[in-house]
């Protein structure tokens, strides 16, 4: 990872046509390059802007390597942007800071205000769940090892796997270590909620307990959540605003009720491409991106090919 | 670009062509090589120099937790696991040290002196090495795969998620047992070296037992225990650095978490060898 600048507060001015609800999260002119194989530079983020605010769920979506993974992990700080700036405001910031320009133990600070979800759980194997959940709390406070205790047993309870406490990663299925995973996450209380693609890889009744579970914590911790995934039922049964991103720029931003008209839509009733395509995409019909490199759609090339 | 078609001569300048271009592809290949061990070598020196910073931070700062826990269950894993090894890999060497130089010493009639030669052998040289080579395999290849399969299993990126520094998490504690575990396993990997050349030199070679301690007892000094020691602290840093090196910078699955445990027994095998060289030359030179 390359070298973190020095921290500077952080502009987090709405974006347009932003509510009036405090933003917790303002990306703006994200940019984030990767050198290939070839040492070729690509640009997976081009430009990404888009507002979270207090107490949402935002879904980001699209096709595969349209740049989702790069963004949360722009977002989480384990990736250095190249270009633009990520402000987080939390309830207890002065003024809003840009992570992008933070040093790791700055860094650090606001890292403890936010969990992760990841894609396996992410567990310790080496440690026992009662354990995965209260190393945060053991490493980032002095309580006293009983009032962990109860913190753990608490968060257990949150996400219906006080039973497997003392169980090991390994003896748990996926959508139990998924559950796990999401009581670390929450050890800390934290005020902003990562998921990356918290329903893949699980059966269809999992995977809606596993969204029952997130739309329940955040009503219950009243947490703002961003999720990053391209399951599109588990997308639409989540989310307050989606996000669609296609080669590193956002598509389309908007409430979950545009994108559910826009899914539900006859195709030969949209007047532009990048409406036919996203409507293909939201009916699973589409898992690439969107556009080819010269922003030609799928309908432009099949045209230009008779 | 090479100028020659499937099959055929080349269609400019002949093999002469090849053979420049040849030279030319080995003249790369070697730079990427020195280009690639200058990078390793700084990424080694940042990942000692990060993991002393936490050591200190550890030892000094109240609110930086050095892990004293996570050390001592290290310790057991990286040392006390590896003790029976370490004594039955040693006697060996002392048994195969003494019946080496019996022959030798039996010419010139000075076959009590073996003890001597186990004894500076194994003190100086045998004990910390070969302790050193067996941890490598045994502790060295556990900890690159271990800490391989949590960056494949995105463990790595949990901690830091969580406001963990991965070096001071599991750099630290790893390099800190393996450092004190093995300056313990040397000072065993002595006793049963010189155990197992007096064994031998006891009932194959006829020596008498009080003549081959009184021996050892002379030809010893505190110096060559402790240059044996300093050794050791030394290997045990290297085995743990390469193993944390190549564990975290593991990519490509199954495949790349065994790339790494290899990795780590070779290159540890050379650098210890290397780094024993230079320190017998230093030792040789200033006359310690």
């Amino acid at each position: 990872m390359a070298d973190r600048p020095t921290g500077e507060p952080g502009n987090l001015s709405p974006g347009p046509g932003a509510d009036q609800r405090e933003v917790r999260i303002s990306v703006r002119e994200l940019v984030k390059r990767f050198c290939d194989a070839e040492g070729n530079e690509v640009t997976v983020l081009d430009g990404v802007d888009f507002d979270v605010y207090q107490g949402e769920t935002i879904v980001v979506m699209g096709g595969s390597g349209c740049g989702k993974s790069t963004l949360l992990n722009c977002l989480i700080g384990e990736y250095v942007p190249d270009g633009g700036s990520i402000c987080y405001k939390t309830s207890d910031m002065d003024a809003p800071v840009d992570i992008a320009r933070m040093a790791e133990h700055e860094l650090n600070e606001v890292r403890k205000k936010f969990g992760i979800l990841f894609q396996s759980g992410a567990l310790f194997n080496s440690m026992s769940l009662a354990e995965n959940i209260a190393l945060p709390l053991r490493e980032h406070s002095y309580v006293d090892p009983s009032v962990i205790d109860i913190v753990v047993t608490l968060k257990l309870q949150q996400v219906r796997m006080l039973e497997h406490r003392d169980k090991m990663p390994s003896q748990l299925s996926g959508g139990q270590k998924k559950r796990a995973g999401l009581a670390r996450a929450t050890a800390l209380d934290p005020e902003i909620l990562f998921y990356d693609e918290p329903s893949a890889g699980l059966d269809p009744v999992t995977s809606a307990a596993i969204d029952e579970l997130m739309m329940n914590l955040s009503k219950m911790l009243s947490v703002t959540s961003v999720v990053v995934t391209h399951e599109m039922d588990s997308a639409f049964r989540i989310a307050d605003r989606m996000v669609m991103l296609d080669r590193g720029r956002v598509l389309k931003i908007g409430p979950r009720s545009e994108f559910e008209a826009l899914r539900d839509a006859d195709p030969a009733s949209l007047s532009n491409d990048a409406d036919r395509l996203m409507n293909q995409f939201l009916n699973g019909h589409s898992e690439g991106p969107l556009t080819d490199e010269a922003g030609m759609s799928e309908f432009e090339k099949l045209i230009v090919r008779g | 670009m090479s100028l020659t078609s499937p099959g055929s001569e080349p269609v400019v300048g002949g093999r002469s062509r090849q053979w420049v271009e040849r030279v030319g592809q080995g003249v790369l290949d070697a730079g990427r090589f020195v280009r690639n061990s200058i990078g390793q070598f700084g990424g080694l020196s940042y990942l000692l120099a990060d993991a002393v910073r936490w050591t200190l931070r550890g030892l000094f700062v109240p609110k930086v937790k050095l892990g004293r826990r996570s050390v001592a269950a290290q310790m057991v894993r990286v040392g006390v696991r590896a003790i029976p090894i370490i004594c039955l890999v040693q006697v060996f060497i002392g048994v195969i040290l003494a019946l080496s130089m019996a022959p030798t010493l039996e010419m010139y009639g000075q076959v009590d002196t073996v003890a001597v030669i186990v004894g500076i052998a194994v003190f100086r040289e045998l004990g910390p090495l070969i302790s050193a080579i067996v941890l490598s395999g045994f502790a060295g290849a556990s900890i690159a795969a271990e800490i391989g399969s949590m960056v494949e299993a995105e463990e790595i990126k949990a901690l830091r998620a969580h406001a963990l520094n991965p070096i001071h998490f599991l750099v630290v504690p790893r390099y800190l047992a393996t450092v004190l575990m093995l300056t313990g396993l040397a000072v065993i990997a002595d006793v049963m070296g010189v155990g197992g050349g007096m064994f031998t030199a006891v009932y194959v070679l006829g020596v008498d037992p009080t003549t081959y301690l009184q021996l050892t007892q002379d030809a010893l000094t505190n110096k060559d225990f402790l240059t044996g020691l300093i050794k050791a602290a030394v290997f045990g840093l290297l085995i743990a650095m390469l193993a944390c090196y190549e564990g975290l910078n593991v990519s490509g699955g199954a495949e790349g978490v065994g790339r790494a445990t290899t990795g780590t027994v070779v290159k540890s095998i050379v650098a210890l060898i290397a780094t024993d060289c230079i320190f017998t030359v230093i030792f040789y030179v200033y006359e310690i």
